[in-house]
């Protein structure tokens, strides 16, 4: 089964406490400066923002059907069966098509490194199979960022929808996005304000589908094109050679 | 003609100084030092003009390779062996560039070892490689032929039809497929660009580019060598431009008419100005000025003509990987100098390598390409047009 985090931004404090632990778990630098950054970059994978006292955390969604391990040619990125979509950087080639093909441009780059890896959330997968808690849901003093099975964390959201329908906007951000993510978001504040991707622009197909759709065809396409292009070749060479040999024959025709 | 070539000479000597010092700071301070690309524009001008319009403008070799060998068209004959030249000369430019561009360029070769089926990208890097390892047996010929092989000529002979069916077809799934790179981003590229039909596009913008590009290439180095312009030629190539063009434009307007664009096409945006610069520079007045019997029979109005159609669908291609993002990431991109200059290094290596091989080898036809040319001409008038090529970007 799936594990997940699930997100309630309503319970979210705003101490930024996943920040550092995150930091810390990944080796990243952590100190106010970087506390005080409001953006995701490749030494800060998940962010906390503010906007009107409301607060709304980003990390890597960890798509069930990842666009950046479809996109990436050398298979750098997979998702492991726990669900983390984790990057092995030594295949890594550095094409940077995960940035562009993910749908919530989560992957960052090292732009300023002479051997650049692509950095994100991958969401503690050691600590994961080791049946641990991410480091920021164990940090996390009010549990708004909690870690469990996704099918339990998506009963307990629809629950807490149905408990309290006045705090929340009615809609759990990640359940069908994409096809589903292993991030599921509860808020009472749009989660587009927070610079995620609208769910009407996104859809509901997961990522992969639109590229899959044509890469099947891919297959069949190469026998039939060879033969078609063969036989284009065979039929106008062969009016050429039948050409030459009726030549041949009148010349020895009129030669009699 | 002296000062000139000196000119030129130096203009080339300028650029191949400014682009060592950028893949210094390339490959000694990184990609953030050389480029304005950042985590929200992770491709920039490299992916955009190197790769996408590069493997495009390469496209003249398997067009014409297909025109003379599959559907023998004798009459193009003569232009079949620059046009192969320039698509080996472009792939080996984009696999320049590739190195430029990746953030990891030593380990290309994994490409190889750790295939992903699924990827698009794996599948444009699997056919490049072989696509050009196929260019190179095509060119080869010219080299048995200066040095007179003549078994090594009887064998590619024999191997040739082969050759061509697996080039025609490597650049079918490849030219395509940078169009299929973009299907994964429906939420990202703009829906004047992005749409289903991408691949469609990609192939057939490449058909229509390969031989304005040929047309192009004849008369500029039938201006540089001194040779004679072959007007048939031109003429033949210049009806199938035509009806190139029409056959993207009717596939165009059919794409914006399924996806109810049409009326939004029409209204003034940012990303309108772009469409409208890249719709008439690519079919309005290059189908406007072939429609005329004179334009077709006249070298240098079809010369034009073609400048128009390549300037286009070069515009088509940055629109697509540079336009066509900015209203999703929320602010513009401008490539930085550096950037320029190593794309203009690439671009003028092209023009000298060209230079180079149709000086020594036999490229051009011999009874056209007489002994009487002077050496000294070489290279360095080409190398004017790569500064002219690049003012349109």
């Amino acid at each position: 089964m799936s594990k997940a985090l699930l997100y309630d931004a309503t319970m979210c404090i705003g101490c930024k406490q996943c920040e550092s632990a995150c930091a810390e778990q990944n080796k990243l630098p952590y100190n106010d400066t970087i506390a005080a950054e409001s953006v995701q970059s490749a030494h800060k994978y998940t962010v906390v923002m503010t906007k009107d006292d409301k607060f709304m955390r980003r990390l890597c969604m960890h798509c069930e059907h990842p666009a950046c391990a479809s996109a990436c040619p050398v298979g750098a990125f997979h998702k492991t069966k726990e669900g983390p979509v984790v990057y092995d950087v030594w295949k890594c080639i550095g094409c940077r098509y995960c940035m562009v093909a993910c749908a919530f441009s989560q992957p960052k780059y090292e732009w300023g490194s002479l051997n650049p890896r692509v950095r994100k959330c991958i969401m503690c997968p050691d600590r994961v199979a080791a049946g641990k808690q991410t480091a920021c849901a164990e940090i996390c003093p009010t549990g708004a960022t909690k870690f469990g099975d996704r099918d339990d964390l998506i009963q307990e959201a629809k629950q807490r929808l149905s408990q309290n329908p006045d705090t929340y906007l009615p809609r759990i951000y990640g359940l069908n996005e994409v096809g589903g993510t292993c991030v599921l978001i509860l808020s009472s504040k749009k989660v587009e304000e927070y610079g995620y991707p609208a769910s009407e622009r996104i859809g509901d197909t997961p990522m992969p589908e639109y590229t899959g759709r044509v890469m099947e065809r891919i297959p069949d396409f190469i026998p039939v094109w060879s033969l078609v292009l063969g036989g284009i070749y065979w039929i106008s060479h062969r009016r050429e050679e039948v050409a030459a040999a009726e030549a041949e024959e009148e010349k020895n025709g009129s030669a009699r | 003609m002296k000062i000139k070539l000196t000119f030129w000479r130096v203009v080339f000597i300028v650029i191949m100084v400014l682009g060592l010092y950028s893949s210094f700071i390339r490959y000694f301070r990184g990609l953030g030092a050389v480029s304005n690309m950042t985590d929200q524009f992770p491709w920039g001008l490299w992916i955009g003009f190197d790769c996408l319009c590069g493997v495009m403008l390469a496209a003249g070799g398997f067009i014409m390779v297909g025109a003379v060998y599959l559907f023998n068209v004798e009459r193009l004959h003569s232009v079949v062996r620059p046009a192969v030249l320039t698509a080996f000369l472009g792939y080996i430019l984009f696999i320049v560039g590739l190195l430029f561009d990746l953030g990891r360029p030593w380990y290309i070769w994994h490409q190889l070892i750790y295939m992903n089926p699924h990827s698009v990208m794996f599948e444009v890097g699997l056919c490049v490689m072989t696509y050009t390892t196929v260019l190179f047996f095509e060119f080869l010929p010219n080299v048995f032929e200066r040095f007179n092989l003549k078994t090594a000529i009887k064998w590619t002979n024999k191997i040739y039809p082969v050759l061509i069916v697996l080039g025609i077809l490597l650049s079918t799934l490849h030219q395509s497929s940078l169009g299929s790179l973009y299907l994964i981003m429906p939420s990202k590229l703009h829906p004047f660009w992005y749409t289903p039909a991408l691949p469609f596009f990609f192939f057939g913008s490449a058909i229509a580019v390969g031989l304005a590009m040929t047309i192009f290439e004849s008369t500029q180095s039938a201006k540089a060598f001194g040779r004679q312009l072959e007007l048939p030629v031109l003429v033949t190539l210049g009806g199938a431009l035509l009806v190139a063009l029409w056959v993207n434009a009717l596939l165009r307007f059919e794409d914006y008419y399924h996806r109810g664009m049409l009326t939004q096409i029409f209204k003034p945006s940012y990303e309108a100005y772009f469409l409208w610069l890249e719709l008439t520079l690519t079919f309005v007045i290059p189908i406007a000025m072939l429609s005329f019997k004179k334009v077709r029979l006249s070298p240098q109005l079809l010369y034009l003509a073609s400048i128009f159609t390549l300037l286009g669908f070069i515009t088509n291609r940055l629109n697509i990987a540079l336009i066509g993002f900015e209203t999703y990431v929320g602010h513009h991109y401008v490539p930085k100098w550096t950037e320029f200059s190593i794309t203009v290094m690439i671009i003028a290596l092209g023009f000298f390598l060209f230079g180079v091989a149709v000086n020594y080898l036999p490229i051009f036809p011999k009874a056209k390409y007489g002994a009487a040319l002077p050496r000294q001409t070489k290279a360095e008038p080409l190398l004017g047009t790569a500064v002219l090529t690049h003012a349109g970007d």
